[in-house]
């Protein structure tokens, strides 16, 4: 047994020693790859290659996984840099001059085609060299961010001064409860005292040994004029904020006809919502995407979590463009889909979203909530009048580097030293919303 | 201060009846009945319906109603929800062609406006143009073809048509207006080759046969001439409405008002003389204006054709004296004047009149200058005598088959009820109307065609001029665009699109440059909607007139006493023909002479009215019964000064039987009094007509009667040119206030500090001597802005809702030496100022300070700013408004079936229409001219995307834009770069904006309301002295 042990362990020693040289030489062998396949590792490369990849690539390629197009791990490996550097800056030639690879890899792929990329050849090799270090590296778990309920975060954010009020509020009851006491214990001091000095007369001491009548009291003209002017107030007040609710949805969360999730797509994936909402920037409507441009993506995405086959919802979006994911082709008989309208502007109000997004800079967020968090979209502001208003009061104009306002903002600063508001240029005017 | 004219606005002003004083007194009057008969509700009835309605809106607030949002399938790429788009396209309607420039919205049209590159139409449109766009979305066009009036197949019909086609003995006729399409031509050519007995018919509804022909003898080629106003200093017509009716009028308005502009560096003008019957736009917009009778009309220009030759020593004709003869000394003089700047027209479809003014413009060394005969209208092609004979052989039998391609000839010409028993014996019948009509209702085919915003076409309006049209909606009724019907049954395979594409191979491209290929030259013709050949020097012909022929002719022919009464048939500005009858816009649009809607009539001299003893009360007159050769029609009479005693007009376009609800039953039908002279037809009908007073009353609707400014000089302020040359601020009139301090000018008082504008502060002006009163701006503010149609009814109620009206004034020669009753005496012959009036968008407005409910404020713009959604209607803010131009919502106009007239607004098709940026506004609430705050709004944001200022291509208001004259501008005075700030010398204080403009003034400035709306005054080229004190001197 101990010959065999000892056996064992050279052999052990030997496979480890002869592995730690085979290592060796393999790192030593892939360092000179390094240097070989002209992909430089240099930090600032793969930052830069980042930012490219994120601007532009991820829409559609992941390092580990296959999204619409090919998973990028080790592509550099796969291809000559020389043939990458063609097919990304013009891969409709490269398939056009008959590259088997690349008809192979363009059928694989669906046909999707892969738009071409103005890039500088240094461009493209740092695109690569930061696939390359991503490529070494694990697949990361996506982190599901944890969905906050909005609602509860704006109550959170309220409940700060709400708390000290109720501190308050609670002080001061003790307060006048030691007062009362203190009153109650006063009278019956004072009362004692009085009726122990004589020289009271009788009405003196009727007056001091009154009993307190409550029955008296409630029956009084002064206690039922006060109960009826508070059930009055009350009811009047009810009624009026009541009013003042009607026709206001917010929190309006209506089932759409497809579970499209904001949270995935607009919070996990980070697709900016310009891409699916391409009139935000330019029209009046932000645009219920087109399912042409679901398209984009699900030609290759079929399903989620990896599983097989077709997704309910989003066979939902091919019914709807009439595509047929067996055989990749569209028919003639598409049907629209329709959505149901969250945010409900009356006819009598105009509101356009370039004015507010592209010229005034503001975040979807501030008036749509934390769309990125919300799994179904609700709609988070009241959207009433007084709503537009106390943000045109508030919110400062957007007057950087557009020569619309140049020549307002430096009336404004003549007499303010205030930031221009959008009141100040005329944002609460009726004719600017109510034509 | 001079003293000085009397305006006063109808004739009901006039005469001052009682009556009148009582209604004129109540802009809105109370009397007048809000529900339908016995409809008394008690008080009772109120509460109910109170408590009623409380419970009910406050259910119906409980739940909000589920709505949807349906995007795009495929979202075109160039297509943004709520984003317009604007694609160039042309208007074709009966014979006439405009350059257009289409709006749409996700896919709809709903406005067109000129198109400022072409050189046919110079940019401008007029109301039919405009109002165009509803025709689109009329519920009663066809919506398939039919066989026999039922539904069928269009390869069903396409089989009938073809074997019927191949199986027609004897000639086939193709009828149609002028076609001044090239391509169109072009299919019907194809057809012929397949059917050779085919033959084009073509005619004009109010034909121009005795021009072109006058131009055939005199050229050789049959033709209508291209005249240039812009280049005449004097310019005479004789009934030739070159401002209103004729053909092309957007340009020669254009034009025209060119010469009538005046700066500080162009003090001169041009001189219109007119000779007519009828007070047309023309007439109303002449210096001096002579009312003949047409049986006149050969005499008088013949009498100027001899004062013209003998001052030029060229041979004179016999021809009797007239008895006024100074007018036509003084035009022949001024004509003289300004040889080779000037111009000589005429209406007349007398050949021999037509060849004498050809003489005449000879004479003057109008070839070359301000008439080039080498280019041609191509508008107007009609041929009466082809025409005429096709009528008789369709009666007697011998026509095989007939096409009638998008014409009406049984309602729009003068040989309706012949064609009607002709086409019973014809077997082969077919109409490609987009509608069913009085010639449709009778064919056996009917193949409709798209509307023309449907549809693909070329013209070549102006010889070597080309525009395309171009779809700008997908056909919305299963019809089928009538040239790809004629390819089809020619057996030609390809479709119209790639046959108009190669035929534009050949038109202007071999002489085109800068252009890599055809693809290119074609993207650029289709984007700009227009291609201009290259014209090389233009030939100078000059005419081959046989004076002393065409002497005895006219001598023989006119006669200056006739007794009888004499008929003028003539088109009105919102009609026209009546192709475009059934649109309710064009009929709501009020006359620019007359005033009135949703009618025609006899227009009478108010003398001959009195002889004839008619009945005339507030827009109440009598019915008279007028017979024409045989044909008797019973028609009101509406009394017109300027109308020539001794004759009366009617309008073409009304009486349509077979057209749509709008159309159908409104006013009678003038195409059967049509005379027909030796094959010409004649529209002026000087024997045979009678009239026979009834004693049955009639209601014409009239705009204008019931809003008095009579005696107020500071509302139409004007001067004669000689005037303004010594002083530019001639005619103008400074009123004062009388203060502690003495009198001052109005703006030195005010309760008001005023407001101060930092970033806009948008103002328009208002030419009146370029306003011709066309009326193009009121229909393109009724498209703009969801304007309701109110029908005839309520329009009789003064209820209409136009936020632009053009107040047309009449003068009275008397002044106020003559005493107040003198004043009050019509002038037979008056001169007339046109003020287009709308919101003046006051400064110190007084509709603001008096709003319970500051429903209407001021904006930091200088905009007068309506909020609906805030309006109770209380109606304080018309009640306080010094111009009248605000507008109440009597009723519900939208989804009312008492309203269905409305179509804009009472059924889903009509609805795609609206201007989805603007309100409908409901019942009970206010609304005026907003100086289409959207727009505004739409520039600015546009600026503001870009990161710059906005300019004047940014912003202008529908109005403006639709101004063929230019009359109009709209702009930024607060943008020293503007065109409005430069025109009227803008100079912003901080009391507000002056303007150094001699001519400008605002109206009621005594008021002190600082109107941002300013008027040029009125300049008459007219000499001091009467023309008759002239002659004697």
């Amino acid at each position: 047994m101990i010959t065999n042990n000892l056996s064992i362990r050279k052999a052990t020693r030997l496979i480890l020693s002869a592995s730690f040289f085979l290592l060796v030489i393999f790192f030593s062998y892939t360092s000179q790859a390094q240097e070989s396949d002209g992909i430089p590792t240099d930090e600032s490369v793969v930052s830069a290659g980042e930012s490219l990849f994120k601007g532009n690539c991820a829409q559609c390629h992941d390092i580990h996984e296959v999204v619409i197009g090919p998973a990028l791990k080790d592509v550099h490996e796969r291809r000559p840099k020389e043939w990458l550097l063609k097919w990304v800056k013009n891969s409709q030639k490269v398939i056009a001059s008959g590259d088997e690879y690349a008809v192979a890899l363009f059928n694989e792929y669906n046909k999707n085609v892969m738009p071409s990329y103005p890039f500088s050849d240094e461009q493209v090799t740092s695109l690569l060299a930061y696939i390359k270090v991503e490529s070494t590296k694990e697949p990361v778990k996506a982190e599901v961010a944890a969905a906050g309920d909005a609602a509860g975060v704006a109550a959170a954010d309220d409940s700060i001064p709400s708390s000290y009020l109720t501190a308050i509020f609670v002080v001061l009851i003790v307060v006048l409860i030691l007062i009362l006491v203190v009153l109650g214990l006063i009278i019956s001091v004072l009362r004692k005292y009085l009726n122990e000095s004589s020289e009271l007369n009788e009405e003196d001491v009727e007056v001091v040994n009154q009993k307190f009548d409550l029955f008296g009291l409630l029956q009084s003209n002064a206690f039922i004029g006060l109960v009826i002017f508070l059930f009055t107030a009350i009811v009047l007040k009810t009624l009026i904020d009541g009013a003042f609710t009607i026709g206001v949805q917010q929190g309006y969360m209506p089932t759409q006809p497809i579970a499209f999730s904001h949270e995935l797509h607009a919070g996990q994936y980070e697709i900016d919502c310009n891409y699916c909402h391409t009139g935000v920037r330019k029209a009046k409507s932000a645009n219920i995407p087109s399912p042409n441009i679901c398209m984009n993506c699900h030609s290759g995405i079929k399903n989620v979590g990896g599983a097989s086959g077709v997704s309910p919802e989003i066979a939902k979006i091919y019914a709807a463009i009439d595509y047929n994911p067996e055989t990749g082709e569209y028919g003639n008989n598409p049907k629209p889909i329709e959505w149901v309208r969250v945010h409900n502007l009356p006819d009598l109000a105009y509101f356009n979203h370039s004015q507010h997004v592209k010229v005034g800079g503001l975040e979807c967020q501030t008036c749509h909530g934390p769309v990125e968090e919300m799994e179904v979209v609700y709609q988070y502001s009241t959207l009433t009048m007084g709503w537009c208003i106390n943000c045109h009061r508030e919110t400062d104009v957007n007057t950087k580097g557009n020569e619309y306002y140049t020549n307002l903002v430096e009336l404004h600063e003549e007499h303010s030293k205030e930031p221009m508001k959008v009141e100040d240029i005329g944002g609460l005017e009726c004719s600017k919303c109510h034509y | 201060m001079k003293e000085t004219k009397k305006y006063w606005k109808g004739l009901e002003q006039l005469q001052n009846t009682a009556e009148f004083q009582e209604k004129a007194n109540k802009e809105f009057p109370e009397y007048l009945p809000l529900t339908g008969e016995g409809d008394e509700s008690s008080r009772r009835d109120f509460l109910k319906l109170m408590g009623f309605g409380l419970a009910a809106v406050s259910l119906a607030a409980c739940e909000t109603p589920v709505r949807k949002a349906i995007p795009y399938v495929r979202k075109p790429e160039t297509v943004d929800p709520s984003n317009a788009n604007y694609y160039a396209s042309t208007y074709v309607s009966g014979s006439d062609v405009c350059p257009v420039v289409v709006k749409t919205r996700e896919g709809r049209p709903i406005n067109v406006e000129g198109n400022k590159m072409s050189s046919v139409s110079g940019g401008g449109t007029y109301p039919q143009v405009q109002a165009s766009v509803l025709s689109l979305y009329d519920k009663e066009r066809l919506q398939s073809p039919l066989i026999n009036g039922k539904k069928a197949s269009w390869s069903d019909l396409d089989a009938a048509v073809t074997g019927a086609l191949s199986a027609a003995s004897g000639k086939i006729a193709l009828v149609s207006h002028s076609v001044a399409s090239p391509s169109t031509l072009a299919a019907i050519s194809k057809l012929k080759e397949k059917y050779p007995s085919l033959d084009h018919v073509q005619y004009d509804s109010y034909s121009y046969d005795g021009l072109t022909s006058a131009y055939e003898a005199a050229f050789g080629t049959k033709s209508f001439p291209l005249y240039d106003f812009s280049k005449a200093k004097t310019i005479v017509t004789f009934g030739y409405d070159f401002l209103g009716s004729a053909p092309n009028a957007t340009l020669s308005t254009k034009q025209f008002a060119s010469t009538r502009k005046l700066t500080d560096s162009k003090k001169d003008m041009s001189r219109l003389y007119a000779f007519e019957a009828n007070l047309t736009i023309t007439g109303a917009n002449a210096d001096y204006r002579t009312l003949i009778k047409p049986s006149q009309e050969g005499l008088y220009v013949a009498a100027l054709y001899n004062e013209v030759a003998s001052k030029l020593g060229a041979a004179t004709i016999a021809s009797k004296k007239i008895e006024d003869s100074a007018t036509i000394k003084k035009a022949a003089a001024d004509l003289l004047k300004s040889k080779g700047a000037s111009l000589v027209v005429s209406g007349s479809s007398d050949v021999a009149v037509q060849q004498l003014v050809i003489a005449l413009n000879d004479l003057l060394g109008s070839y070359g200058s301000t008439i080039d005969a080498s280019k041609s209208l191509k508008t107007r092609a009609g041929d009466d005598k082809k025409f005429g004979s096709f009528v008789s052989e369709l009666k007697s039998g011998v026509v095989g088959g007939v096409i009638f391609y998008n014409c009406n000839p049984v309602y729009d010409s003068a040989f309706g009820a012949d064609i009607q028993a002709g086409l019973a014996k014809v077997k082969f019948s077919l109409s490609t109307a987009d509608r069913k009509d009085e010639t449709s209702a009778l064919v056996k085919y009917q193949a409709p065609d798209h509307h023309y915003l449907e549809s693909w076409n070329d013209f070549e309006p102006i010889s070597g001029s080309y525009s395309l049209s171009q779809p700008t909606i997908k056909n919305i009724f299963d019809t089928r665009q009538a040239q790809d019907s004629f390819l089809t049954w020619a057996g030609v395979e390809t479709s119209y699109y790639d046959f108009i594409r190669s035929n534009w191979e050949t038109y202007g491209y071999p002489s085109a440059t800068g252009f890599a290929s055809f693809d290119a030259y074609w993207d650029k013709c289709l984007h700009d909607g227009v291609y201009d050949a290259a014209s090389g020097e233009a030939e100078v012909l000059s005419p081959t007139v046989d004076v002393a022929s065409i002497a005895s002719a006219i001598s023989s022919s006119y006669t200056l006493d006739n007794a009888g009464l004499e008929l003028v048939i003539y088109q009105k500005a919102s009609i026209g023909d009546g192709t475009q009858a059934n649109n309710p816009w064009l009929q709501e649009m009020p006359d620019p002479i007359s005033k009135a809607t949703w009618d025609n009539y006899l227009t009478v001299s108010p003398k001959q009215v009195e002889e004839w003893g008619i009945a005339l009360g507030d827009m109440t007159t009598q019915l008279v019964k007028l017979t024409v050769g045989g044909v008797s029609l019973e028609v009101p009479v509406l009394p017109q000064p300027g109308q020539a005693y001794g004759t009366i007009g009617l309008a073409l376009g009304y009486g349509r039987t077979v057209a749509g609800k709008v159309a159908n039953g409104v006013g009678v039908n003038a195409y059967p009094l049509i005379a027909s002279k030796g094959g010409s037809l004649s529209f002026a009908v000087t024997s045979g007509v009678s009239v026979e007073p009834t004693s049955t009353s009639y209601q014409i609707a009239q705009t204008q009667t019931h809003h008095t400014y009579m005696g107020r000089e500071t509302v139409v302020q004007e001067a004669l040119l000689k005037e303004y040359q010594k002083d530019p601020q001639a005619g103008r009139h400074f009123p004062k206030i009388a203060t502690a301090e003495g009198m001052v000018k109005p703006y030195a008082v005010s309760l008001w500090k005023g407001h101060s504008y930092a970033n806009h502060h948008w103002g328009l002006s208002i030419d009146l001597n370029s306003c011709t009163g066309c009326g193009a701006c009121t229909v393109a503010c009724q498209v703009e802005n969801n304007i309701p149609v109110v029908g005839k009814e309520e329009v009789l109620n003064r209820r209409e809702m136009h936020w632009i009206r053009i107040d047309r004034y009449y003068s009275s020669d008397a002044t106020k030496e003559d005493g107040y009753t003198a004043m009050e005496k019509a002038s037979a012959n008056p001169e007339i100022t046109f003020q287009p009036m709308m919101c003046q968008q006051c400064n110190n407005a007084p509709c603001e300070t008096v709003c319970p409910v500051a429903a209407t404020t001021h904006s930091t713009e200088g905009l007068n700013q309506m909020t609906y959604n805030r309006c109770i209607g209380t109606r304080y803010c018309a009640n306080n408004c010094p111009y009248k131009v605000r507008r109440f919502n009597w009723f519900k106009y939208h989804d009312n079936k008492q309203f269905d007239k409305n179509m804009a607004m009472n059924n889903d098709l009509g609805k795609m229409v609206l201007n989805p940026d603007v309100t409908v506004r409901a019942r009970g609430v206010m609304e005026k001219c907003t100086f289409c705050v959207q727009r505004i709004q739409a520039g600015k944001l546009e600026a503001k995307k870009e990161g710059r200022r906005p300019s004047d291509a940014d912003v202008t208001t529908a109005c403006a834009s639709a101004c063929p004259s230019e009359a109009l501008v709209f702009g930024d005075m607060k943008n020293p770069e503007s065109k409005i700030s430069q025109m009227l010398k803008i100079q912003s204080s901080d009391k507000g904006v002056e303007s150094k403009e001699p001519r400008a003034y605002h109206v009621l400035e005594e008021l002190r309301v600082m109107p941002n709306v300013w008027y040029l005054t009125k300049i008459r080229n007219k000499d001091e002295k009467a023309v008759k004190e002239e002659a004697e001197a």
